[in-house]
């Protein structure tokens, strides 16, 4: 007999759903993988390569990035995909290893609420993000990103 | 795999899957913890600045070349594993690839390391 030929790989879990939910989770983490490395390699290497990296990092610096839309989004994109994937991935673990469905269920549920607050928290935390709150001492805050702001508050006062 | 009767059993496969599940889970947990850290810049930027501090220090700053070892390690052999599922020609070349991810794996960190460990350990 020769050698069994190879054959490409299918995809292999019990089809558990109707609307094919395990295929599309597996192109999902392909493709949200493939994004992932684009935006995870640009914020390591932004936040701990480039300047002074992790010794830079203070409320400053994140002031100094969500001045800028781009990385507001930026980082929104990664917290919503990377959760999705990893939130994912560990139910895939949960099928793997909970052998109870009363483990099973108790486990997914926990995925699902660490999922729900982490998103939510982290978009709330991007998108009401205050960079010069009241009170603050000078010193923590990034004085370029406060300048600009009251600048602007003061021009469009003026009619 | 020449003469391999098995993609797994205990070949460089089953290794390279073990690691990835391992950092992927890892990452994960990183990340829950991470978000929590962030969200302290709605508290207070003294309290942002106190938290961000520990991430300063030395024993922190070898936890976190761990984390981006491990992310580094998962992204590259995230390409591997799509190539292999989508591509003939990475299919048959699965042990050249894992080669590759290890490879690319010490370049990347080649870059990352010294610099890192420069900001940690050196004080500025
Ligand atoms: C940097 C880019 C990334 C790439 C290219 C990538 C790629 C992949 C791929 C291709 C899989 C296999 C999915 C499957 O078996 O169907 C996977 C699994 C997984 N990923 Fe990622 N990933 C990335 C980032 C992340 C991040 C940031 C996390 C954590 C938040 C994560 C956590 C996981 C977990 C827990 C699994 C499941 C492992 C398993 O089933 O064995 N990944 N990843």
């Amino acid at each position: 007999m020769s050698a069994p030929a190879v054959v490409p790989p299918r995809f292999r879990r019990p089809p558990h759903s109707r609307i094919h939910t395990e295929k599309w989770a597996w192109l999902f983490m392909r493709a949200s993988g493939a994004l992932l490395i684009v935006l995870i390699f640009t914020h390591l290497f932004v936040n701990l390569m480039t300047g002074n990296g992790i010794s830079a990092i203070d409320f400053g610096f994140v002031a100094g990035k969500w001045a800028n839309p781009l990385w507001k989004w930026w980082d929104a994109a990664m917290l919503v995909l990377a959760m999705i994937h990893g939130t994912n991935g560990m139910r895939l673990l949960v099928n793997d290893y909970a052998r109870t469905r009363w483990v099973r269920r108790t486990l997914k549920s926990a995925l699902a609420a660490a999922f729900t607050l982490v998103v939510v928290l982290g978009s709330l935390v991007i998108f009401t993000f205050d960079p010069c709150p009241e009170g603050a001492a000078a010193t923590d805050l990034n004085a370029a990103v406060c300048a600009s702001i009251t600048h602007t508050a003061t021009t469009s006062e003026a009619p | 795999m020449p003469g391999g009767s098995s993609l797994y059993k205990s070949g460089t496969g089953m290794w390279m899957w073990v690691a990835h599940r391992t950092t992927g889970v890892a990452v994960f947990f990183f990340l829950l913890i991470h978000v929590t850290d962030t969200a302290l810049v709605r508290v207070s930027p003294e309290a942002y600045n106190q938290v961000i501090g520990l991430y300063k220090n030395p024993f922190m700053g070898l936890v976190e070349s761990g984390l981006v070892a491990a992310i580094i390690f998962h992204a590259l052999n995230g390409l591997r594993i799509i190539s292999v599922d989508v591509w003939e020609w990475a299919n048959r070349h699965q042990n050249r690839l894992a080669w590759a991810v290890w490879i690319l794996w010490i370049i990347a960190m080649a870059g990352f390391l010294p610099r890192h460990l420069g900001h940690v350990f050196g004080g500025e």
